[in-house]
């Protein structure tokens, strides 16, 4: 049974799942970023996904060259995620987190909407420029574009590292997410910080919303990627870059390993739950996840 | 202007409003509620199906001053495509007077509205999709899967496919991958599939993708493994462009994808690139603005500045095109029934009657203006679907081409199959099967 076994296939499955799997990430570290600072899971990012992807492909359809439009789309959703912390979530701080989930819940419904009154209904492709004819390795098929994906998502778990252990608002980041109470101690500004995730959780949602919108298309549902994000943050934990990328790739691997070895046993199209079986028992092992903070409380 | 006049306009702006708005219907109106959805994530294609059905109303109340005088009315109830918005807009609709017929053009709306639109009589059209077994009106007398129903278009891709391969005894043999959406809609031709199989010895493996449907890798590298001869696209939403995407990337040829009707929009190859050239999908109805009803209604709704969409190149795309048609046989049955029961608002169990004596052949269809739009409905009294015949149009990366010649499904075959399946159903609600005698008893108030 085992000389039978098609290891080539099985290593196809496994390369693919990985990827799929860096894909998951992406959207997963704008939820860290906001959750590590201010401890708000922030629903929003899929709906700040869908918008970032949205408008720019609105604006190279009416004839902004790519550059530019990515220009834009950049300052508009750093504004947004500004304007998310001041007008939502300053008002709301000391708030219990349910409060300040219930928000971002209310406000993704509201960027939803708002990026269908503004830019319409219409569904767009978005062509990056990235030919995805598959490439062969090793008799092995691998996908161009998921290869650019991973490697631009490597680029900007990079730049999110430089930046928070090399400049000043990264450290300040830093002491915030280790504890609020301490920072506002010793005279970090709190909003500026906040502020300062927002506009980084904006430029996540613009790199994941791009490369998710070249591989689905610029349509609503891409707001839904974010049900592929949780299994990976309850696996890698909530508040881990680190835990992100790992728990992305093992969620992508382990679902597409079970949807294509044991799913006939189960009616097939079981990638979906079989994520959240993964984490479910991740969590029952790690509550606070692979590499999330462990809470340590004075009782 | 004075305090008082001011209360005065007030009062009159607001007795107006009221008047509008009052659930009131003249003796010369026929009133269609439509339960559309214009926002949310199936907005794409409900713009262009609502916005085809009120341009062909439109069209009829301009050009003819409504059917033989009887104005057509509606009014939109927004459902987002969400069940239960749906139900609550049929609450809000229903007490509106003169109320022709149903078309919510959703399977779950459609669900949740059978047994309150048979107590209703008010007849509920589902063009293209709802329950197969609806197609028998000896138990499902108001619900109307017009053109086509999942048995039908299951029969005609297999058909078309047989035609690619040199004839149906040409299948034997052949192997079919149908990758369907993991829903009660996707999985509902699972069945017939196999039928089909066992029937002309070809093989078939059905592959379930999970709603949304935005992953589809290990599908289908299965499908690679397999090496089908054809792969059938039983998709929904996200799921198609992804498909194609995807098909692509495993490195599966498009051009051995064929589509079925849910599949086949402007909307489903868009967003895939250039990976859907060549892809080939079913349908009721033509893609293209070419057919002299399309030509009039851009002439005369457009042209008075009426028309329904927003973005005119969105005229003749495929939603618009099944709006267009779903408009056509909504309104011929008012006429037919009007022919029997007098040019005035009718009841609603009156334009059922209509439906069930709706024969449009292909020389009426061409006198409609529709000759290649659509082929031709033959609704009877006990089968609700009318023996649409269906096409298959090919992608070119720009716009969809008709690539067959109007085919029949294999409607003998189906039809005991689908007389069982509703016979169960009338067992299990307790209902008596309805007789020839029974259909043409009409509520005339």
């Amino acid at each position: 049974m085992i000389a039978d076994f098609d290891y080539q296939f099985f290593i196809e499955v496994l390369v693919g799942g990985l990827l799929s799997g860096v894909m998951y990430s992406l959207v997963a570290i704008g939820f860290v970023l906001i959750y590590k600072t201010s401890g708000v899971l922030n629903f929003a990012q899929g709906a700040m996904l869908l918008f970032a992807a949205l408008t720019f492909v609105s604006l190279v359809e009416r004839g902004i060259p790519f550059a530019l439009a990515l220009v834009i789309t950049f300052a508009i959703m750093v504004t947004m995620g500004v304007a998310i912390e001041r007008t939502v979530l300053r008002p709301l701080t000391n708030k219990p987190p349910i409060t300040l989930f219930m928000a971002t819940l209310g406000l993704s419904y509201i960027i939803e909407g708002a990026a269908q009154l503004i830019w319409g209904t219409q569904v767009h492709g978005l062509d990056l420029g990235i030919e995805d004819v598959p490439l062969e390795i090793g008799g092995v098929l691998i996908s161009q574009f998921d290869i650019f994906a991973a490697v631009v998502a490597a680029g900007m778990v990079l730049l999110l590292s430089l930046f928070f252990r090399y400049t000043r608002i990264g450290l300040s980041f830093r002491a915030v997410a280790d504890d609020q109470f301490a920072a506002l101690a010793v005279g970090l500004r709190l909003p500026l910080i906040w502020g300062t995730v927002w506009a980084a959780a904006g430029l996540v949602a613009l790199v994941a919303g791009l490369l998710w919108g070249a591989r689905l298309g610029v349509q609503f549902s891409l707001s839904l990627v974010v049900l592929k994000a949780l299994p990976v943050l309850v696996l890698g934990g909530f508040d881990s870059i680190l835990g992100a990328i790992v728990g992305g790739l093992l969620i992508g691997a382990s679902e597409k390993l079970a949807e294509v070895y044991i799913g006939d046993y189960f009616g097939g199209g079981i990638e979906s739950w079989f994520a959240y079986v993964v984490a479910l028992v991740f969590l029952l092992i790690r509550p606070s996840g692979l590499f999330g903070q462990k809470l340590v409380e004075r009782v | 202007m004075t305090f008082l006049s001011t209360i005065k306009a007030a009062a009159l702006s607001a007795a107006m409003i009221v008047s509008v708005a009052l659930p009131a219907a003249h003796a010369d109106e026929q009133y269609f509620p439509l339960q559309s959805y214009r926002v949310g994530p199936y907005a794409a294609g409900g713009t262009g199906f609502f916005g085809g059905f009120i341009d062909y109303l439109n069209l009829i109340n301009i050009r003819d001053g409504g059917v033989n005088g009887v104005k057509l009315t509606w009014d939109e109830c927004e459902t987002q495509y969400e069940v239960e918005r749906g139900v609550e807009c049929y609450e809000r609709q229903k007490s509106h007077a003169g109320a022709a017929a149903w078309n919510p053009l959703s399977v779950g709306i459609a669900y949740a509205m059978i047994d309150r639109i048979t107590a209703d009589k008010v007849p509920l059209i589902t063009v293209n999709h709802g329950r197969t077994d609806s197609t028998d009106g000896r138990v499902f007398p108001y619900v109307f899967p017009l053109l086509l129903n999942p048995y039908s278009e299951t029969s005609g891709i297999v058909n078309y496919i047989a035609s690619k391969e040199g004839g149906i005894d040409k299948l034997k043999g052949k192997k079919i991958v149908v990758l369907y959406h993991g829903s009660p809609y996707g999985k509902e031709t699972i069945p017939i599939y196999e039928l089909l199989a066992q029937k002309y010895g070809f093989t078939v493996q059905q592959i379930e993708v999970p709603h949304p449907g935005n992953e589809q890798q290990s599908q289908w590298l299965t499908i690679r493994r397999a090496k089908p001869d054809f792969v059938v696209l039983r998709g929904w939403g996200v799921m198609n462009p992804v498909a194609l995407k995807t098909a692509v990337k495993v490195g599966y040829p498009v051009d051995h994808i064929v589509g079925n009707v849910w599949s086949n929009s402007e909307e489903d190859v868009i967003p895939a690139g250039d990976a859907a050239k060549g892809y080939t999908a079913i349908t009721t109805q033509a893609s293209g603005n070419s057919y002299p009803v399309v030509q009039e209604i851009v002439k005369t709704v457009y042209g008075a500045g009426k028309g329904n969409l927003e973005d005119k190149s969105r005229i003749g795309s495929v939603y618009h095109n099944l709006g267009i048609v779903n408009g056509i046989l909504n309104v011929e049955a008012i006429r037919v029934a009007q022919e029997k029961f007098g040019h005035r608002t009718l009841t609603g169990d009156e334009v059922r009657w209509g439906f069930e004596h709706l024969k449009l052949d292909p020389a009426k269809v061409e006198a409609l203006g529709a000759k290649d739009l659509f082929h031709s409905i033959n609704v009877s009294w006990d089968n609700h679907e009318g023996e649409g015949y269906v096409t298959f149009q090919q992608w070119d990366g720009k716009k969809w081409n008709v690539v067959s010649d109007w085919i029949a499904p294999d409607w003998a075959l189906l039809r005991p199959i689908i007389e069982k399946s509703a016979e169960a159903y009338a067992k299990e609600k307790g209902i008596k099967l309805r007789t020839a005698d029974d259909a043409n008893a009409v509520t005339t108030n």
